[in-house]
């Protein structure tokens, strides 16, 4: 009750809002020990809609990022504050299984990081834990579908039992978005996904990208502005911990309300 | 003059040239290349090298060459037979070694014949055969005044060359010579001889061995050795020479091989979930109290392990035995022996526990951290992040861990010594007493030695065996987990 | 925010994912490791408590006290001492002893059955030790003083109660009548408990009432004295090089593997190298402690060097630059800046290389140090032993006393190397630096 009155929102704009975001984030807050991460962060993500993270690197917009599936809570000492909801249920409760809240909300990070198994197994290892297909057949199905939606079926079909990390960097990220997809998830986390690529392969998965958004509801952390501009329909700017604004991606990159945005899009810092 | 007195003179020698060439590095006018502490190590190096290096070579070689005058100088009649010779050589050094502590007094009166030899020398505490030869005491003299022609010619030589290294040394002290380059240099060399060390002492094990080992094949077949079934050396009477004894390798090595199996079917669960615990669920305060506490149980030597085996499991089993067997059939007799496969194999199993994990947690800990993330942030638990990833990944790493603990359990000795049993047995029940290579080892070379019987030299072949073995365990595991490190550097 | 808010926006349908059971097997898992520690532990503390339970009754030794008379017809029936003194050393000092239990007692002491029963309550070793005491003063002949003398093995252990009384007397090493006596001497005060300071004093003894560690810990000093001067030197100076000096090619990674593999050599074959090498070829004597300390300097190197190695390598670049930056050579530079920086790392390994030493037990037996040294030895060439090895010989013993003893001296030989262990983690906490 007290979040909401200061963010001096009423009981019936946040069912509207709950209602219409997939994802919504209240007076965030997340502490490294006695080191204060973020501040305050209010932030509704949209359904199938590619929401860009973007901000100089240390922003915490990577920080945020890890909150949305609780990857924070891998990290000693991290303590997390406010209330993040998905479609409308506070992930943070107690009640909630973070087992289940992972299978719902992917994640793909910023270096390849393809288990040291086949492509085959790399892609079927979510399933597999998650008891989500019984045969073979399932397994298999799982396999295509996931690999074509990563766009990297016809690349690997021939050699679907060989080492994931054989691949090319390129490839072996788009076999991490394939292992992702694999879970079905509802909402897909990227941290900085094209960071440890090459253009042809950065181009290739913002294509990715941009096909997954039919279905799926994107998180995207990137460090450069283009991408974010290509690939995003709305745009969040992090600074020193702060959300600075949120709005869609046109407005962020033509007209920003806040001069801090513009500075940083101008390239006087970051 | 005595070998330590030498040294000792030689060693002043050096300290004065120290502070020489110190001096007179200070008082030599402009700015010198090197601190006059370099100019004076540089004359006392050169006082102290050259002569000590001849010291060395000299207190070598002198022997040798002084062991071969005399037994040139034994009568031939002594010479016809290898071992009669050895025996009048050894008599000779005896005798030689005991006229120095002999009085003056006495041995002119020996000289003189008012009294036997025999006597003079059983009063000095030597001990002499029966019938001794006038040869044999004069081998012994001429040896004596040998070994002290020699010990005052290496004394004179030696000053001469310290005061001239030293004084050469000095001359070259000025303000231009490069003392410090050619100290480090010396300094250098020292380095490169105590890192060669480590080289010497493998080429000393694999030498010592073989030499002895291949002494042992020309009484042994080999393949009577390698292949044999039975272990019954029969310890031969001294000089005796004949075999007289079957020297089977193969149930030693059963029961080695069987005991470090059963050591490990006890250590690795332990030890591998130990480590599982510590690197993935234990919180730092745990880890930083459980894990010394574990590492404990490898600090405490081998023969407390032993003593309690002996005194503790070995008897606790047996009376366990004792009490199943009367629980289910009446009768009260023990099945399990107190020294037994499974007393020496729980032991070391326990004993290998903190091997095991810390070797692992270490394997474990390397595994990069994006590995654990991808996993859960697929919504995998922690458990099948580490049964699915983390573990696989690791699997080469944890497997050169086990083979290298697998190589302390091969050659593991003071458990299996007290607690295996020594019977030499070739058979499968846990319950009952085996032994191992290393047992036999220690029992072979324990009492009277006698370095020519093969009772005593197949512990030599025993070693090899041993050393081969875990030298392959060693090696294999250090290769993958140098492996497994650098892929993931 | 209200109830019916959240219940209104969560989803209807949601996947069946399994997690009943996966958390069940998530649980099971942990106390899989859980259990694989207390395992661990629970050994740990049932070894120590088995050592200490058998062991800490060693440090007491029952005495008796008795007036003893060296009367003249026994020690010195010629009447020569005046002449030769060593006639003393052939006195019959059993007889002094039977006479005065006698005369304590109240048996006669011509009763040869009640003698000999009483012959049994003193260790055979107070003969040896009244006769040193008239040896080292001939004015006691003649005259009556207390002594405290050590009683046999088998009544310290009955006085301890370490000896089952429901027995029957004859299959028992303690008699009736012993029992009884014991009692009489305890009820006039003249048996109790002291201190055992033999245990830390006296040498090998076949008894183990006068059995001790002494001869053996000064055999253990002396080889960790030569470990520690050839091993540390040696290993720095071997490390230093390898470490800085070496170019990296195929010969110094022969030597890396090869310092590694020696840390895995089992130490029983050190024990056959330093028999063949040292023993056999070099002639040097069996038994000593020189070659006990050569052949532990030997096995200790490769972990001082592998933990000499580590700490070097832990000294930032940034200081080697620094120094040399200012015109240092590369030697002032190692010797001046990284090896005193890295230094508290040596002495660590250092000393947990020398405890490992100090334990070590099976390459000793093999160049004859379990040896039977009842003497102090004089110089390092003399026959000495070592407290592993005492150990292990009187594990050996089938007495009852002597298991008392042998874990009495497994506490004695834990506490040293509980003591080098802490110094080692003193030492690391005090001086670790964080780069």
């Amino acid at each position: 009750m007290n979040m909401i009155a200061e963010t001096k929102l009423e009981p019936k704009q946040v069912q509207t809002m709950q209602n219409s975001f997939k994802m919504l984030g209240r007076n965030v807050t997340v502490h490294y020990g006695a080191k204060q991460a973020l501040f305050d962060v209010n932030l509704a993500i949209r359904q199938n809609t590619v929401t860009a993270l973007i901000g100089p690197s240390g922003c915490g917009k990577s920080t945020f990022l890890r909150c949305l599936n609780r990857m924070n809570d891998t990290i000693d000492n991290c303590r997390v504050g406010g209330e993040i909801t998905l479609e409308g249920q506070d992930i943070y409760d107690p009640s909630i299984d973070v087992v289940e809240l992972r299978a719902r909300v992917g994640m793909v990070f910023q270096k390849p990081n393809p288990f040291p198994k086949s492509i085959y197994e790399n892609v079927a290892y979510g399933p597999r834990i998650h008891g989500l297909a019984r045969s073979k057949v399932d397994f298999d199905q799982i396999v295509e579908t996931s690999l074509i939606k990563a766009g990297l079926w016809n690349e690997v079909k021939d050699r679907l039992h060989e080492a994931g990390t054989g691949l090319s960097g390129g490839q072996q990220q788009r076999l991490c978005i394939a292992r992702a997809v694999a879970v079905s998830p509802e909402v897909i986390l990227m941290d900085e996904p094209c960071s440890a690529l090459d253009p042809i392969a950065t181009a290739k998965v913002e294509e990715l990208i941009h096909e997954l958004r039919s279905n799926y509801t994107i998180v995207i952390v990137t460090h450069s502005m283009q991408q974010a501009a290509r690939v995003s329909q709305r745009t969040a700017m992090f600074h020193l911990g702060q959300l600075v604004e949120e709005n869609d991606t046109d407005k962020i990159f033509t007209n920003p309300d806040e001069s801090r945005t513009q500075d940083y899009i101008m390239g006087r810092f970051g | 003059m005595t070998s330590s007195m030498l040294i000792l003179i030689v060693a002043l020698i050096g300290i004065f040239a120290y502070f020489a060439g110190r001096i007179r590095a200070a008082g030599s006018n402009g700015r010198t290349h090197s601190r006059p502490g370099y100019h004076g190590a540089y004359v006392a190096l050169s006082a102290l090298i050259p002569a000590l290096a001849l010291v060395l070579v000299w207190s070598i070689a002198a022997p040798i060459y002084i062991n071969g005058k005399v037994h040139a100088a034994l009568p031939s009649d002594l010479k016809s037979d290898p071992a009669i010779e050895a025996l009048s050589f050894n008599s000779v050094v005896g005798i030689s070694r005991g006229l120095e502590t002999i009085p003056a007094s006495e041995v002119a009166a020996a000289r003189s014949g008012t009294k036997t030899w025999n006597e003079v020398l059983a009063a000095g505490n030597v001990p002499v055969a029966g019938d001794l030869r006038p040869e044999i005491i004069s081998a012994a003299q001429s040896m004596n005044a040998m070994t002290e022609s020699s010990r005052s010619t290496l004394a004179a030589i030696a000053v001469a060359v310290s005061l001239v290294g030293g004084f050469l040394g000095y001359r070259r002290v000025s303000a231009r010579f490069r003392a410090r380059n050619l100290v480090e240099r010396v300094i250098l060399v020292g380095l490169v001889l105590c890192s060669s060390i480590a080289i010497l002492t493998t080429i000393g094990i694999v030498f010592s061995m073989l030499s002895e080992a291949v002494r042992f094949f020309a009484v042994v077949p080999p393949h009577q050795f390698f292949f044999g079934t039975v272990w019954d050396p029969r310890f031969a009477a001294a000089g005796s020479g004949g075999a007289g004894g079957q020297f089977g390798l193969i149930p030693l090595l059963a029961g080695t091989l069987y005991i470090a199996f059963v050591a490990m079917l006890f250590a690795v669960p332990v030890g591998l979930f130990s480590a599982i615990y510590m690197s993935e669920y234990a919180s730092p305060k745990f880890r930083a109290l459980a894990k010394p506490a574990l590492e404990v149980l490898a600090g405490i030597p081998t023969i407390v392990y032993g003593f309690f085996a002996l005194t503790a499991v070995g008897p606790f089993l047996r009376d366990l035995s004792s009490s199943l067997n009367h629980l289910v059939t009446g009768d009260a007799s023990n099945f399990i022996q107190a020294q037994s496969v499974i007393t020496a194999g729980i032991v070391m199993g326990i004993m290998l526990i903190p091997f095991v994990s810390s070797l692992s947690d270490d394997i474990i800990t390397q595994v990069p951290r994006s590995l654990r993330d991808g996993s859960l942030g697929l919504g995998a638990t922690r458990s099948e992040t580490i049964k699915k990833v983390v573990l696989p990944a690791a699997l080469p790493g944890i497997v050169g861990a086990l083979l290298l603990t697998a190589s302390r359990a091969v050659g593991e000795t003071m458990i299996v010594v007290l607690a295996a049993g020594v019977a030499a047995r070739l058979q499968l029940n846990p319950f009952e007493p085996m032994t191992t290579v290393t047992v036999k080892i220690v029992n072979q070379l324990t009492g009277d030695l006698e370095f020519t019987s093969p009772q005593t030299l197949v512990a030599f072949a025993l070693g090899i065996t041993l050393f081969a073995i875990t030298l392959m365990l060693n090696i294999y595991a250090l290769y993958i987990v140098r492996k497994y490190r650098e892929q993931y550097e | 925010m209200s109830d019916a808010i959240l219940t209104a926006s969560v989803p209807a349908v949601r996947r069946d994912i399994g997690l009943k059971r996966r958390y069940a097997a998530e649980r099971r898992f942990r106390l899989y490791g859980l259990a694989a520690i207390t395992i661990g532990l629970v050994f740990l503390a049932l070894l120590l408590t088995s050592v200490v339970r058998k062991g800490y009754t060693a440090f007491v030794q029952t005495e008796i006290s008795l007036p003893v008379t060296f009367s003249e017809a026994l020690v010195d029936p010629t009447n020569k001492r005046a002449e030769d003194p060593q006639i003393l050393a052939k006195g019959k000092y059993d007889k002094v002893i039977r006479e005065a239990l006698a005369a304590q007692l109240g048996f006669d002491a011509k009763d040869l059955k009640s003698g000999k029963a009483a012959d049994q309550l003193i260790s055979p070793s107070a003969r040896v030790e009244l006769r040193d005491m008239v040896l080292a003063d001939p004015s006691l002949v003649g005259k009556t003083i207390d002594v405290s003398l050590l009683a046999e093995g088998n009544i310290d252990s009955a006085n301890k109660g370490q000896i089952d009384l429901s027995v029957p007397e004859a299959r028992r090493k303690v008699k009736d009548q012993q029992l009884t006596w014991m009692q009489q001497l305890k009820d006039a005060g003249k048996l109790k408990f002291a201190f055992n300071t033999g245990l830390f004093v006296n040498g090998a003894s076949s008894r183990p009432e006068a059995a001790g560690l002494g001869v053996a810990a000064i055999g253990s000093a002396v080889m960790m004295l030569i470990v520690l001067a050839l091993s540390l030197p040696i290993g720095v100076a071997a490390s230093i090089y390898l470490e800085e000096f070496a170019p990296k090619n195929k010969f110094t990674d022969l030597i890396e593997v090869n310092i590694n593999n020696l840390a895995a050599v089992p130490s029983i074959v050190y024990g056959l190298l330093g028999l063949s090498v040292f023993v056999n070829f070099l002639g040097m004597p069996r038994s000593a402690a020189v070659v006990g300390g050569l052949v532990l300097t030997l096995m200790t190197l490769p972990t001082i060097i592998i933990a000499t190695r580590a700490s070097l390598k832990a000294v930032p670049p940034s200081i080697r630059s620094a120094a040399l930056g200012l015109g240092a050579s590369k030697m002032q530079m190692i010797f001046h800046h990284v090896l005193p920086l890295a230094m508290p790392g040596v002495l660590t390994g250092a000393i947990i290389g020398l405890a490992h030493a100090l334990g070590e037990t099976a390459p000793l037996l093999l160049i004859g140090m379990v040896a039977f040294v009842a003497n102090y030895p004089v110089t390092p060439m003399d026959p000495s032993t070592a407290l592993p090895v005492q150990i292990y010989m009187w594990a050996n013993e089938a007495e009852r006393a002597f298991v008392e003893r042998t874990s009495g001296a497994i506490m004695v030989l834990l506490v040293f190397l509980i003591l080098m262990n802490l110094g080692a983690v003193l030492l690391r906490r005090r001086f670790e630096r964080r780069w």
